[in-house]
């Protein structure tokens, strides 16, 4: 390019042309360069990711080959006669995230339009957004602890109440509730992954444009009116894409469903009565497994990525949708 | 006066430099890895001999497990590797092919294992079980505290055993307490079909993490039992219970019922497993663990340090703080034999690790 422009052009004064090309050809080399680089950032992060898949898989590879499909529909996890199969795991992972999920959403998308509606003045409202963002800080083994000697025993009563009065819908159903259990994993999930709810659904409706809320109120909408048939629409494609990292946060999570899922090895219907994950699982028997043992917990681990891949195709189709219901 | 001060800062620095440096030659570190059961006495012991014995040793145990630790061991990524089940398998076909010989393993202290149970009313030693009965609890066959089985094994306080449901706790991590309690079971019970591990497949019961998460959830569940290590029941004051042995005889735990049963004759490789010991008043739930070494090491000052940390751990001192943290002290015919084979490593530069 620079020697097309200096053999074509006949510039009166040849000195300065040539600096300015000098200059934008500095400017051009540090573009192209920031570019490289956040390319090479860019792609670090994927070669990153791609290679703890390889990794992983290749070392679930002999638990791969000997138990196939199989292991996902196989419901025995047996170290002493090598029999592995992960159901029970993938529906207690299922199970305590969705759950969990039930608890957070109205929980979230409530205190986010609370904190951005104006219900009340910014001095109350600044200590709560603060102390959401510091649940955030809590490490989960503390929320852990917190669960078996706070928690279980708080609500081991009103557990008790519900199974013996709504014993009959299977959810709530089984034996009289003893201390660990699916349900308590996923309240505490819940507790966890609301924060990721609330700041994102709140940043969300600060960045919506004042003329949409405005021009609802001027039209002669109510406050509610304006909140559930403008606002939350408008902002939809914010609230699930929070939804869905939550979802993934609480796919992953591993000390809480360690320490309080009861790590039963078995499927059972209802939520109050011990389950397991597959986090819970592979954090448990990691350090003391056998070699197909291990294998077998890498297996589970694959299971898990795919699985959290998954929710995240499901969660782009789904904010797609709504992107463009907004337009 | 400036260029006094500057030697002199220099002089100070130099000397700092060079103690500095001598004493990083001296200081010998060893690095050790494996079960989390004898983290507690292995580092209590090397933290007592780097203090009063021998300041240069330098003894570092990550507790992450008999497995991992015998990974490492394989891999050659630490000195000493420690465990409650001896090698076997897979990992002593690898270690063989890797090394071309057996590893040394060395039985430095042994454990028992006790039924802690939350029964309201019923105080620690007050419950007796019987092999049948407590083969009956981990089974699932027997559910209820007022089963008329547990009522006729304990008359004494047969009208004090609450109408309330067995809640079988076990551990849900991988341990070797495990190991040792489901290796009495089998043996013991001919109704166990899930076998022995550091892992099995469990029943009935919930798991909880770890010894202390065990504890924690028979202390919150009246009704509950599980299997905690005897140091463990002490620490947290938990009610257990007297149990029969293979003679018959009921028996609580004490530290010379633990050392009778684990007096059996040991094997060559001292891969000594006593899932029911036979002795009249021996305790039937008992383990050892062992040290994993290498039988060549490249580094004449380390084997020497090593060896003389692991002889002290044998002695007087030693011994005290096993007693003291209630774990079984190893017999004085077997301790001989432990000396000689520490005797027996050599040296040799070229040591595959």
């Amino acid at each position: 390019m620079t020697s097309a422009a200096t053999g074509y052009g006949s510039p009166p004064n040849p000195d300065i042309d040539v600096d300015i090309e000098k200059k934008a050809s500095l400017s051009r080399a540090v573009d192209v360069g920031f570019v490289r680089l956040t390319l090479a950032l860019a792609g670090f992060a994927g070669i990153i990711l791609i290679w703890v898949i390889l990794q992983t898989t290749e070392a679930a590879l002999p638990a791969i080959q000997q138990f196939g499909l199989g292991f996902l529909v196989t419901t025995r996890w047996n170290p002493v006669e090598n029999i592995y199969g992960v159901l029970p795991q993938i529906y207690g992972s299922l199970v305590t995230s969705l759950v969990a999920l039930i608890f957070a959403i109205p929980l979230g998308i409530g205190t986010a339009i609370f904190l951005t509606e104006g219900f009340a003045p910014k001095w109350v409202t600044a200590p709560i957004g603060f102390a959401v963002e510091l649940i955030v800080a809590i490490p989960s083994v503390v929320l852990g602890l917190w669960g078996i000697f706070v928690l279980i025993p708080a609500v081991r009563p009103i557990f008790r109440a519900i199974n013996q009065t709504l014993g009959w819908i299977p959810f709530l159903g089984g034996p009289a509730p003893r201390g660990p259990s699916l349900l308590i994993v996923a309240v505490v999930l819940g507790i966890m992954i609301s924060p990721i709810i609330i700041s994102i659904t709140r940043s969300t409706f600060e960045s919506l444009p004042r003329s949409l809320k405005e021009g609802a109120l001027a039209l002669g909408a109510t406050r509610w009116e304006t909140l559930l048939t403008v606002m939350i629409p408008a902002g939809l494609s914010g609230i699930v894409s929070s939804i869905m990292l939550a979802l993934g946060r609480a796919l992953g999570e591993t000390m809480v469903a360690a320490m309080l899922s009861g790590n039963a090895n078995r499927i059972n219907i209802s939520l109050m009565q011990p389950g397991s994950t597959i986090t819970g699982l592979i954090a448990s028997q990691f350090g003391e497994a056998g070699r197909l043992q291990v294998s077998a917990l890498m297996y589970a681990g694959v299971v898990l990525m795919v699985l959290t891949l998954l929710v995240n195709i499901v969660a782009e189709i789904i904010i797609r949708k709504f992107q463009n219901l907004e337009q | 006066m400036r260029t006094l001060l500057s030697a002199f800062s220099l002089t100070a620095l130099t000397v700092g430099f060079l103690t500095a440096t001598s004493a990083q030659a001296q200081t010998v570190q060893i690095s050790g890895a494996g079960a989390t059961f004898a983290a507690p006495l292995l580092q209590r012991w090397f933290d007592a001999y780097n203090r009063t014995v021998d300041p240069t040793v330098q003894v570092s145990y990550q507790s992450v497990g008999s497995g991992a630790g015998l990974e490492q061991v394989i891999n050659g990524t630490v000195d000493f590797g420690a465990s409650e089940a001896p090698f076997s398998g897979a990992r002593l076909e690898s270690f063989r092919a890797k090394y071309g010989y057996d590893p040394l393993q060395l039985p430095l202290a042994g454990g028992a294992i006790e039924f802690a149970y939350n029964l309201p009313g019923i105080e620690d030693g007050e419950l007796i079980l019987k092999r049948k009965t407590y083969c009956g609890i981990v089974t699932g066959e027997i559910t209820r505290w007022d089963d008329i089985r547990i009522k006729a094994e304990n008359p004494g306080i047969a009208n004090k055993l609450p109408p309330l449901d067995i809640t079988w706790v076990h551990r849900s991590d991988g341990s070797g307490t495990t190991f040792v309690f489901t290796n009495h079971i089998r043996t013991v019970c001919p109704n166990w079909t899930a076998g022995a591990g550091t892992s099995v497949e469990w029943p009935v019961g919930i798991g909880a993490q770890g010894n202390e998460g065990v504890a924690a959830t028979i202390k919150q569940e009246p009704g509950a039992i599980g299997y905690v290590n005897q140091s463990y029941a002490k620490l947290e004051k938990m009610a257990t219970a007297r149990l029969e042995n293979k003679a018959g005889n009921i028996v609580e735990f004490s530290t010379e019922a633990a050392t009778s049963a684990l007096d059996a004759p040991i094997p060559d490789d001292f891969a000594l497993l006593v899932p029911d010991p036979e002795g009249p008043n021996d305790y039937p739930i008992v383990g050892l663990f062992w040290v994993m070494l290498y039988r060549e090491y490249p580094d004449q000052q380390k084997l020497t340090k090593l060896v003389e940390a692991l002889k002290w751990t044998q002695g007087p001192e030693g011994q005290a703080i096993t007693k003291e943290l209630d774990y079984i002290p190893m017999p004085e015919a077997v301790i001989q034999r432990i000396f000689a084979e520490l005797d027996s490593i050599t040296v040799n530069p070229n040591a595959v690790r």
